[in-house]
């Protein structure tokens, strides 16, 4: 709501307050000001200015009001004008080439005079001729011949609007002379109006807001004093046939209007508040919205006389399915029967509450208009602005609840207005129905309920007399607050919701900096802890500790990028996602699935930025289930490595990249720092997204923990990796916790001596290592105290398809220092259990 | 005295003052062999011990004895000296430049909204805080109707929302969907947790918003919460995480699930107050939302309003760490470039 300074003191006095004060309190009663647009006034001083600003100030010298005096012809240049000119010293001659003033050529000395604003040399303003708001300033120049050093201003070149089609031309009553700031400077404050304020999206509602804030009265304006009944009734009939959807409906008329201007003031006031100035008839309608939030909507009399074929009678009803309605703005609508309607008895003739139909709304030629003031259900307008995806001034006000009450006051202001600036004269009477009273909720208040709510005692007589100022009715008997709700306000609810309401009301105009601080006293809840957390927690810092990098990828993400990760890039189609009904691009269509899928992408992005890369991300996938409202949302740990696996130095070059083994490590680190035993690394076959030759499914018995592996090579295509092998792995923590105890036991260290020997076996190919690791730690018992493979080897002299495998073994005992006999015994067990199990054979040398 | 004695007695003289002039280890030997080895006069003395009278042997073994030991204690002394001599001459040489830079060991990092995350954690543990979490892909019911906003109502514009297709389920807008769950599992007992998470609104990104960002909530309910609670916790928390000159100042506000509602404004850490660019001027930097939890939400969690009453804080996550670490883009948080990660 962009509301200006001008149009707001008519309802409040707030002399001697300056703009930043007015805007910091509007901010600190819940109006919060988004910004102040300055039109002519000076910026406040001070460092420390708590609003935000925009906009031009005119210097009081270099602007003035003037006054036309006479207006001739550039005598080198057809568009250009002389025009002789007082400004209130001396009379000038000043060149311009306002369309505006082209009728004027010729016709001598003017009179009346037209009153302009005029701009000196030196005054600082916007350049009209370029796009935007770009300064200048005003120097002497000569065009054809002809010297100029001043001008008279349009509105674009002081700020007020866009408007450079022609000079501004001020009321006939300003006084010429006077600085233009003083005449007509303002300040617009932009003002963010709540759900819980739409009373506020008027200025009245600011001003009054603004009066309760300051302890000032508010003067509402007076419009046409209203009769219901009278010789309206001989022009119009009234039927409301919904009343749940249309409360209340008012109507008004004013006959032999002329739609010509209205006056400047006005103009600029609609302009500066952000709407367009047509004619003294919509501006009528517009302006009173703005000033009270009552929309109102003007009809052509004798188009309406004319459909009716006599004396016209207006229907509020729902849209019959399928009926058709052309609106202002030339749209052609189809409508749905849930949709309200302004009728007559030929048709439609409006959207109820949201925007008017071509056919009936008043244009230059009306010279009779029926005005309504009505109220609707503030769903039901919500429900049809979005239907039909149209925003106006009027639904935007409605779907936030627009009091019936406000029906009266705006019908009189707007009758008032439309006599003064349109001319005519208002027919007597009004006609009324209100078949759906509004009763304005009365809540009581303690100063133990304040207290209850704030932790502070408030007087509850300076409580009366905040709510007073914002409108409401107060008694105070003995130790009890009763309050009223103003007939302007529809979101004050009854009973507990109803009293916090009113401490609402009361803080924040009290003021919250007024409420003491305190620490939290009292019972703790019970400690339920979340293991998910913590554990997320954990496994994230044993990555860090393993010299991973954390990362945050997007959850939002789309079916294709997934893809990639299958060959061709060919979805999988039996996949079900979380699917976004309104994504807000391509990209980002669905909830992921795979965090292998954002990991690829984050080694992608920054492939060509680091020579190495040890990225790992914790967080949700999305997988829907059938029967199931939500999905569930289990997380997973994705690691992705790529690149030189030590940073380089100056000293040496360690330059391997990593491989399949420096990702198994990485798991190892984690498992390890889980302290979790007997993970085993089954080869993963023909998973589609990695190697087939290099790749693991993680397991924990049967529980399927993870996949880890290189990217296959053809899915590496589908993406723009370095060069280098891609490592990568998704691992299940939710498969993964309920296997992680929440302690561990330490062994003990024996203080004997260790003995250390080395065993070379020649087994085939196709053994597992785990395996051969496995058998000599269950030949060794409880005396090998260490396996480590410390080589493993292939040559043409062990025979086609053996491997050699070269362990350290460590022999320790509790109880005693071991002798080579020991060493001898137990070695001689290794050799006969893997002769045994896998044929393998002691390698000699 | 005897000739021999005479001459030993030289021997030791010549000996103890030809040492006292070596500097080096191989000088040293050669003296050794002079002095102490076969041909020397004390070990040649010592062989011929048989040739003296009964009266003499005596007083020459003892003479003789006394020159060995002397140049012996005299040797070692100077091995000793010379020795060291040598080690220290020796690591003269393996002088290092240590201005040159050191081989880099891989750290580590975690990403700066956990840090954030760990820090919030610490501050409201401190505070008796416990965590909660709740779902991402949220109902319709505990993201708006629970929260005081019914289907239609005007203060659903608050929240641009991304929905699915579903028209029950959408993608949470802010956390506060965990207010309900949470007192729906702690009722009857009080609550006071903090719901982290990610939230997900439908912003065009630019320098400050994003469409998926991190958020946490505060909720404490029991009997005899008031806002001076909330004052105090909050204030609390910003000292704490910003520096004690993290003034809060608390801006009348709507919230359809708080009633009253308040803006939570924190003092410019850039500027301290005084006005600049990130603050537009104001010396003010909005953190966040908070309030009285209204009692229609009290009651869709299970509590009486009438005996019960709560405080809620939403404050963006991302939002704190751009403030934490003065980064001046939102979008630096989730593009994981690594040149930004590896600053942290
Ligand atoms: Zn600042």
């Amino acid at each position: 709501m962009k509301a200006p300074l001008s149009w707001i003191k008519d309802y409040v006095d707030l002399d001697g307050k300056t703009v930043e004060e007015i805007g910091q309190a509007l901010t600190m009663t819940g109006l919060e000001v988004e910004e102040i647009l300055l039109v002519g006034l000076e910026k406040p001083a001070g460092q420390r200015l708590q609003n935000k600003y925009s906009g031009l100030s005119w210097d009081r010298e270099k602007f003035v009001v003037a006054e036309v005096l006479e207006v001739n012809q550039h005598p080198n240049a057809d568009k250009l004008t002389l025009c002789q000119l007082n400004d209130g010293k001396e009379i000038k001659t000043v060149l311009t080439g306002a369309p505006n003033l082209y009728p004027f050529i010729g016709k001598g000395k003017l009179e009346p005079t037209i009153k302009v604003a005029y701009a000196k040399e030196g005054a600082q303003l916007y350049d009209g001729h370029q796009p935007g708001l770009v300064l200048t300033k005003l120097k002497k120049v000569t065009i054809r011949g002809v010297e100029s050093s001043s001008m008279i201003a349009s509105e674009k070149e002081l700020g007020i609007s866009e408007e450079h089609d022609g000079v501004i031309f001020l009321d006939d009553d300003a006084p010429v002379g006077m600085p233009l700031a003083d005449y007509m400077g303002d300040a617009v404050f932009d003002v963010k109006i709540l759900p819980n304020m739409a009373r506020d999206a008027s200025i009245i509602g600011i001003a009054r807001e603004l009066a309760a804030a300051y302890g000032l009265e508010l003067k509402e304006p007076q419009g046409l004093p209203l009769k219901t009944g009278g010789a309206i009734e001989d022009y119009v009939g009234l039927e409301i046939r919904d009343p749940e959807l249309n409360t209340r409906f008012m109507l008004g008329m004013v006959k032999n209007v002329c739609a010509k201007p209205s006056p400047y003031w006005v103009r600029r006031r609609l302009v500066l508040a952000g709407m367009r100035p047509i004619d003294a008839l919509v501006d009528a309608t517009n302006y009173t919205m703005l000033e009270t939030g009552q929309p109102l909507h003007a009809f052509d009399y004798d188009v309406l006389r004319k459909r009716a074929n006599g004396k016209p009678t207006i229907i509020t009803r729902r849209a019959e399915e399928g009926e058709k309605l052309t609106t202002l703005d030339d749209h052609q609508l189809t409508l749905s029967s849930e949709t309200e309607l302004v009728t007559d008895t030929a048709g439609p003739l409006s959207l109820a509450g949201v925007m008017g139909g071509q056919e009936s709304g008043i244009s230059a030629e009306s010279t009779q208009v029926l005005l309504e003031a009505a109220a609707w259900n503030f769903i039901n307008i919500r429900k049809t602005g979005s239907r039909y995806r149209i925003n106006s001034e009027a639904s935007y006000r409605f779907s936030r609840d627009v009091h019936p009450a406000l029906t009266e006051q705006a019908l009189g202001l707007c009758l008032c207005r439309m006599r003064e600036w349109a001319g005519g004269e208002v027919v007597e009477g009004v006609i009324d129905q209100y078949p759906l009273r509004r009763e304005d909720p009365v809540n009581t208040l303690t100063e133990a309920d304040i207290e209850r709510s704030l932790g502070l005692r408030i007087d509850l007589k300076e409580a009366k007399a905040i709510l007073e100022r914002l409108g409401f009715s107060c008694q105070l008997e003995g130790e009890i607050l009763s309050a009223k709700t103003p007939a302007n306000r529809t979101d004050i609810e009854t009973g507990i919701i109803g009293k916090a309401n009113l401490i609402e009301e009361v803080s924040r105009i009290y003021g919250f900096e007024r409420i003491p601080t305190r620490r939290l006293t009292g019972e703790l809840p019970p400690q339920l802890g979340v293991k998910q957390v913590e554990f997320e927690e954990q496994v994230r810092d044993i990555m860090v500790s393993l010299g991973m990098q954390d990362t945050l990828a997007y959850r939002q993400t789309s079916i294709e990028r997934e893809a990639k990760l299958l060959p061709e890039c060919k979805a999988d189609e039996t996949l079900r996602y979380v699917k976004i009904a309104n994504p807000i691009s391509p990209e980002r269509t669905v909830m992921r699935r795979s965090t292998l899928a954002t990991m690829l992408e984050l080694l992608e992005r920054n492939g060509r930025l680091a020579e190495g890369l040890a990225l790992f991300e914790i967080g949700p996938v999305f997988l829907p289930v059938e029967g199931q409202l939500l999905p569930d949302e289990p997380k997973r740990l994705a690691i992705g490595l790529w690149g030189a696996k030590y940073l380089s130095a100056w000293s040496e070059n360690q330059n391997r990249t990593v491989d399949f083994y420096d990702l198994k490590g990485v798991l190892e680190g984690l498992m390890q720092g889980l302290h979790l035993q007997n993970v085993e690394y089954r080869p993963l076959g023909d998973h589609p997204t990695f190697h087939p030759g290099k790749a693991a499914g993680i397991y924990a018995g049967e529980t399927l923990l993870g996949v880890m592996g290189e990217i296959h090579p053809l899915i590496r295509q589908n993406y723009d990796f370095p060069e280098g092998a891609i490592l990568a792995a998704e691992i299940y923590l939710d498969q993964l916790m309920p296997l992680v105890e929440k302690g561990f036991q330490v062994r003990s260290i024996s203080t004997f001596p260790t003995m250390v020997e080395d065993i070379a076996l020649i087994v085939d190919e196709n053994v597992p290592a785990s395996q051969v690791e496995a058998l000599i730690r269950k030949a060794g018992g409880k005396l090998l105290v260490g396996v480590r493979l410390f080589d493993l080897f292939r040559s043409e002299k062990l025979g086609q398809g053996k491997k050699s495998l070269a362990y350290q073994l460590t022999y320790q005992a509790f109880d005693r220092t071991l002798s080579v006999a020991d060493a001898a015994a137990i070695r001689k067990k290794i050799v006969k259990l893997l002769g045994f199990e896998l044929g393998a054979v002691l390698r000699d040398s | 005295m005897s000739e021999i004695e005479l001459n030993l007695q030289t021997e030791q003289e010549k000996g103890l003052q030809s040492l006292a002039a070596i500097n080096s280890l191989p000088e040293l030997e050669v003296w050794k062999q002079s002095f102490l080895g076969k041909s020397s006069l004390v070990m040649t003395t010592f062989g011929k011990m048989g040739s003296f009278s009964k009266e003499e042997r005596p007083l020459v073994g003892k003479a003789v004895n006394a020159v060995k030991v002397a140049f012996e204690a005299a040797f070692a002394s100077k091995e000793e000296v010379l020795k060291r001599d040598a080690l220290l001459q020796s690591m003269e040489s393996e002088k290092l430049d240590v201005s040159l830079p050191g081989r880099a060991a891989r750290r580590g990092r975690l990403h700066p909204i956990n840090l954030s995350l760990r820090e919030i954690y610490r501050i409201f543990g401190d505070m008796g805080f416990q965590v909660y979490s709740s779902p991402e892909v949220e109902t319709d019911d505990m993201n708006f109707t629970y929260l005081n906003i019914p289907p239609y109502h005007p203060s659903r514009d608050m929240w641009d929302t991304f929905y699915t297709e579903d028209e029950n389920v959408l993608l949470r807008t802010h956390t506060s969907p965990g207010q309900v769950r949470s007192m729906r599992e702690y009722y009857p007992n009080p609550v006071r947790v903090i719901l982290p998470g990610a939230c997900m609104r439908y912003e065009q990104l630019d320098q400050s918003h994003e469409i998926e960002f991190m958020q946490f909530e505060l909720l404490v309910v029991d009997k005899g919460i008031t806002f001076a609670d909330l004052k105090g916790t909050i204030e609390d928390f910003t000292k704490r995480m910003f520096g004690p000159g993290a003034d809060t100042r608390f801006r009348p506000s709507h919230f359809p699930f708080t009633e009253p509602s308040a803006e939570l404004d924190m003092a410019c850490v850039f500027c301290g107050g005084s006005g600049c660019g990130v603050c537009h001027g104001t010396g003010w930097i909005e953190l966040g939302g908070c309030g009285m939890v209204h009692p229609r939400v009290l009651q869709y969690g299970g509590y009486d309003p009438e005996v019960y009453s709560g405080f809620a804080a939403g404050v963006g996550i991302d939002r704190t760490t751009l403030l934490r670490y003065h980064i001046d883009d939102i979008r630096y948080l989730r593009n994981n470039d690594i040149r930004f990660l590896e600053q942290f």
